[in-house]
């Protein structure tokens, strides 16, 4: 088809950017935002840092200070966050779940976004058979839940190999899980850039370079697929937390003893109408804010970055 | 009478902090009637200026300052309310692509019946028969068939016919059409033009065609106006500007024509881009192009001057003309 | 005489419409069958590209023009027919075997604003190609041709590491055109390259275009709409008419003695400067679809002089005494 003129009116690349962060900065929300997920993250890499005890030294739990209250209720200098049922440093635990959790969720992600890559480019790029049977996987894998695929995989697991393994293996169990279930998601998000990539004429001209597929994949189209994906993966990172939270909590997650947020969460509801609320109620606090601040810098993205509803 | 006369003409795009100007000082009059072409590069301005003539500028952009009086009634402060039945009733646009206008989800009938219900309470029997009347008359063969039918189905050249034929049912004093052939076959091209002629001379409307196709311009318009970086720089009668044109930039857009060179020779190009909004230069802004530019050239901004029948704004021709008057001068002393 | 570098024999190419599996069975008359519906792109090309020439390709949108040159270049398998480069088949090649080929054939497009990778400077889009089929080539030989191409082509050599959308729409059009010639090669096609660009700035590239090939001694399959630039920049010019060529003549003979009654049609609906009393030729009826193969000519539905045999036999290339060749009955039996 003959373009219209007015689809090659020139696009306004460079100052896109600079616009969108401009923008950005304008937004107060979202500037907040970002600098609250900055912070999160500060903590989350100086973690041992930070916290006033260790939690891996032998003395770090003692149950003579079991469910002390925060400093400001109880007056207890030592502890200012309070301690658990186990006698632990609340701060202390809150900032390493904080750390384990982001851990899991961006590592979850970073598979989920491999996977997701390489299958969206060569299912767009190829297309035909490789493509239709791709993306039938793809909606296979879609119509199970994650959690319940999560669930029924960590609790066979479990089953089989025991306790004690599982609880070494914890981490990278959740991470694998979480991060195989949910590639379809940037797949699908890939292949529909690459679909729309690809009619484009620089495809053309490297395939007529007698330039290598999967040069042309990686380096020509890929670059140029990413903006979409960076939307969804501040989204994806924060449902890879509450999904680890979630089995956490169901008691498939993480070890009391080496504990995520969901996992704190899930040892803290018990005490929750026993007095001790601040067990359950601090790290519930940590995850939300965390959640609710990836959740609006992501939906902040997606207005912004989507294509279809940018206008210079 | 004038039937349009815009006057002193500003219109800005507020970017970024920035106040740039796309229209500049644009000044020119519409008679009943008449045909006027308006041509130049692409980001001329060609487009906002037809887009302030029915006052639909969108935000970033907003009309500075200057006039635009439709039969002695300003345009630029107008309420709402009347401009919407200026823009229905007097004036109509065309655009380059039909589904501007066109709803893709309404059958064209549908379209053509809603356009005369809207302004004259008859049955939609007799609105059909009016509709099917002037989809015959904008050559459309089979009408009947072509009423139920969506524009989708429609190929480029009938959906711009389904147009002109909206355009005829409302009647207006003026049409302003921005490139409505663009995106058509050469052999499409020509008849909708011809069309469009047809249209103004049998019903006496004027209009004013956007273009950058100097071909179709000469068959079309019996006034040409040339647009430079947001400027008017010539003026004058069609076939005045094209056979003997007289701004350097005219010139340059004329003989870089691939007819204006011999076969298989070079053309004669012009050096160079149109300045963008945001670099547009001191003084004459076609003075980085110019095989005639002056110092003088580049500091200040030509005035317009009566060259025989065209007006320019140019110093080379004011030069020019001044030389000639002395010559003229001193030989009758 | 001159000698041929393309030769394209009966080439077609049909693109089915309904490409998943499942939309393609049928309920036929109280059976399950299978069909495939298709657009008949190109059907039956004969051409013969001489080296050195530069042959124009006109004709209405969707007629073929694209993809005859997407087959040629092999970024679509043709259906059928043959492509050959100087004496040797090309179109079913696989892309290894095509790599020798691929430095002699370049291709430039359309939209400048496309077919530049946003995301790679100048620099990088020129190093690509350079690099890849001169192995041999240091990087400092590489960044030295990468320097006299721009030049060649009227790009400073301080923009280099630019990005395309620094770039205005005939300075992306020399950089697509640099990029065609950085491998130096004998036939370039070019699909509408100025119809993007403005007057002022189609006469720069069509300039830049007849220089390379002076310089280059280069062969061009020039697609375009535009006729005054066929008119100027072609040796020969072939009409096409929904997927077939229906004139194929040297552009004198073309301007001055057009014979198929479309080249008429299409000839004199150019807005010219000068005249513009005459009429153009008015083309009845719809343009038809290429869904079905079409019996008898493919312009039957708009030619004014279409009899009984226009209807029932496709006419074929003939030969005319001023060297053009005319696929259309009424020339073949002089009425026309
Ligand atoms: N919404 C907008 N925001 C910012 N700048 C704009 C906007 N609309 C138009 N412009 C700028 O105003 C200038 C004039 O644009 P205009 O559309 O009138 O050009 P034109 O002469 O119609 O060109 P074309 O031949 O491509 O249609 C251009 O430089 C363009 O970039
Ligand atoms: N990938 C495709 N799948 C299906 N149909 C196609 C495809 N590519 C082209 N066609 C069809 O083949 C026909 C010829 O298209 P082509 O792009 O070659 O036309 P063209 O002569 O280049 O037209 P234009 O002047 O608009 O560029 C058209 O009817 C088009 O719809
Ligand atoms: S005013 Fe000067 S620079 Fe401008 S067009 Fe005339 S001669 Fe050229
Ligand atoms: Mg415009
Ligand atoms: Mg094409």
């Amino acid at each position: 088809m003959r373009h219209l003129k007015k689809d090659i009116i020139p696009p306004l690349q460079e100052s896109r950017w600079s616009h969108i962060w401009a923008g950005f900065l304008g937004d107060k929300l979202a500037t907040l935002s970002l600098a609250i997920l900055v912070f999160y993250c500060l903590v989350a890499i100086f973690a041992p840092l930070l916290a006033p005890y260790n939690i891996n030294s032998p003395n770090f739990m003692d149950l003579t200070n079991a469910e002390i209250a925060p400093s400001w209720i109880s007056g207890d200098e030592r502890f200012l966050l309070g301690t658990d049922d186990q006698g632990r440093d609340m701060l202390s635990v809150v900032l390493y779940g904080t750390r384990l959790s982001l851990t899991i969720g961006i590592c979850a992600v970073l598979i989920q976004i491999t996977l997701g890559i390489c299958i969206g480019l060569i299912s767009g790029y190829l297309g035909g058979r490789i493509d239709n049977f791709l993306m039938r996987c793809a909606d296979i894998q879609l119509s199970f839940s994650t959690m319940m695929v999560a669930i029924v995989f960590l609790a066979v697991f479990q089953a089989l190999f025991g306790m004690d393994m599982y609880q070494q293996l914890a981490m990278i169990m959740l991470i694998l899980v979480i991060g195989l279930a949910e590639w379809p998601l940037f797949a699908r998000t890939i292949r529909a850039s690459v679909l729309a990539e690809k009619q484009k004429e620089y495809v053309d001209a490297a395939r007529i370079m007698g330039i290598s597929p999967k040069r042309i994949m990686f380096k020509h189209i890929l670059p140029n697929t990413l903006t979409p994906v960076l939307v969804i993966f501040t989204v994806q990172i924060s449902n890879a937390i509450v999904a680890e939270a979630a089995l956490s909590f169901l008691g498939l997650g993480m070890p009391a003893s080496d504990p995520s947020l969901g996992a704190l969460i899930s040892v803290g509801f018990n005490y929750m109408f026993s007095g001790s609320w601040w067990i359950c109620i601090i790290p519930s606090l940590t995850l939300i804010i965390l959640i609710l601040v990836m959740n609006m810098l992501g939906d902040w993205l997606r207005d912004h970055l989507n294509p279809k509803t940018y206008r210079d | 009478m004038n039937l349009l006369s815009v006057n002193n003409l500003h219109v800005n795009f507020h970017i970024k902090g920035q106040d740039l100007a796309a229209l500049i000082d644009v000044s020119f009059t519409l008679n009943r009637g008449e045909r006027i072409a308006i041509v130049g590069e692409s980001g001329a301005g060609k487009s906002i200026l037809g887009f302030s003539i029915v006052n639909l500028i969108d935000k970033p952009g907003y009309i500075k300052s200057g006039s635009i009086k439709l039969q002695n009634k300003e345009i630029t402060t107008m309420t709402p309310r009347l401009l919407q039945e200026v823009r229905g009733k007097r004036i109509a646009m065309i655009f380059q692509d039909p589904m501007m206008t066109l709803n893709p989800v309404l059958t064209i009938g549908a379209q053509l019946v809603e356009a005369i219900r809207s302004h004259t309470r008859i049955s939609f029997k007799d609105a059909r028969n009016i509709a099917i009347e002037k989809l015959h008359s904008v050559q459309i063969a089979s009408p009947e068939k072509r009423f139920n039918q969506y524009p989708h189905e429609l190929s480029g050249g009938m959906r711009q016919r389904v147009i002109i034929a909206i355009v005829l049912l409302l009647n207006p004093d003026i049409i302003i059409a921005d490139e409505p052939t663009t995106a058509l076959d050469v052999t499409i091209q020509a008849e909708i033009i011809q069309l469009l002629l047809d249209i103004c001379r049998d019903n006496s409307m004027a209009l004013l065609l956007i273009s950058h196709d100097l071909g179709v311009v000469s068959r079309v318009a019996e006034r040409t106006i040339v647009m430079y970086a947001g400027r008017v720089v010539e003026e004058g009668p069609t076939l005045e500007v094209i056979n003997d044109p007289q701004h350097p930039y005219t010139q340059g857009l004329l003989n870089a024509l691939p007819q204006m060179a011999l076969p298989g020779q070079r053309l004669n190009q012009i050096q160079g881009n149109m300045p963008s909004l945001n670099e547009r230069p001191t003084g004459c802004a076609f003075h980085s192009r110019c095989p005639y530019a002056t110092d003088k050239c580049r500091q200040q901004q030509p005035d317009f001057i009566q060259s025989g029948v065209s007006s320019v704004a140019c110093f080379m021709v004011e030069n020019m003309i001044t030389e000639f008057e002395q010559n003229t001068d001193e030989e009758s002393l | 005489m001159s000698t041929p570098l393309i030769q394209i024999s009966q080439l077609e190419k049909f693109f089915s419409t309904n490409e998943s599996w499942l939309s393609q069975w049928r309920i036929d008359s109280g059976k399950l069958k299978r069909k495939k519906d298709s657009v008949h792109a190109l059907n039956g090309i004969n051409l013969t590209i001489n080296k050195g020439e530069t042959l124009c390709v006109v004709g209405e949108t969707g007629c073929g023009k694209s993809t005859l040159a997407r087959v040629i270049m092999g970024l679509t398998p043709a259906t059928s027919g043959e492509v050959h480069y100087q004496d040797q088949r090309i179109d079913h090649l696989n892309d290894r075997q095509r790599m020798l080929f691929r430095r002699r054939m370049q291709m430039i497009f359309q939209n400048p604003y496309a077919s530049l990778n946003p995301r790679m400077t100048v620099y990088q889009t020129l190093y690509e190609p350079i690099s890849f089929h001169n192995p041999q080539l240091s990087t400092a030989q590489v960044d030295e041709q990468i320097q006299t191409l721009l030049e060649s082509v009227g790009i400073s050599a301080s923009s280099i590491d630019d990005y395309p959308h620094e770039f205005s729409g005939g300075q992306r059009q020399r950089i697509s055109i640099a990029r065609a010639l950085s491998v130096e090669p004998d036939f370039i096609i070019a699909d509408e390259p100025l119809s993007a660009l403005d007057v002022s700035v189609q006469a720069q590239v069509l300039n830049l275009m007849m220089d390379k090939q002076e310089e280059r001694n280069l062969t061009y399959l020039f697609i375009t709409h535009d006729l005054a630039v066929v008119e100027h920049f072609a040796t020969r010019v072939a009409v096409m008419y929904l997927g077939r060529i229906c004139e194929l003549a040297s552009t004198r003979v073309l301007f001055s003695a057009p014979k198929h009654p479309y080249t008429k049609a299409l000839l004199s609906a150019i807005p010219r400067l000068d005249n513009n009393t005459t009429q153009p030729i008015r083309l009845i009826g719809e343009v038809p679809t290429q869904m079905d193969n079409p019996i008898g000519c493919v312009f039957q539905a708009r030619c004014p002089y279409a009899n009984q045999r226009c209807y029932t036999e496709s006419p074929n290339m003939i030969r005319q005494t001023d060297n053009s060749s005319v696929a259309c009955h009424a020339v073949d039996e002089g009425r026309l």
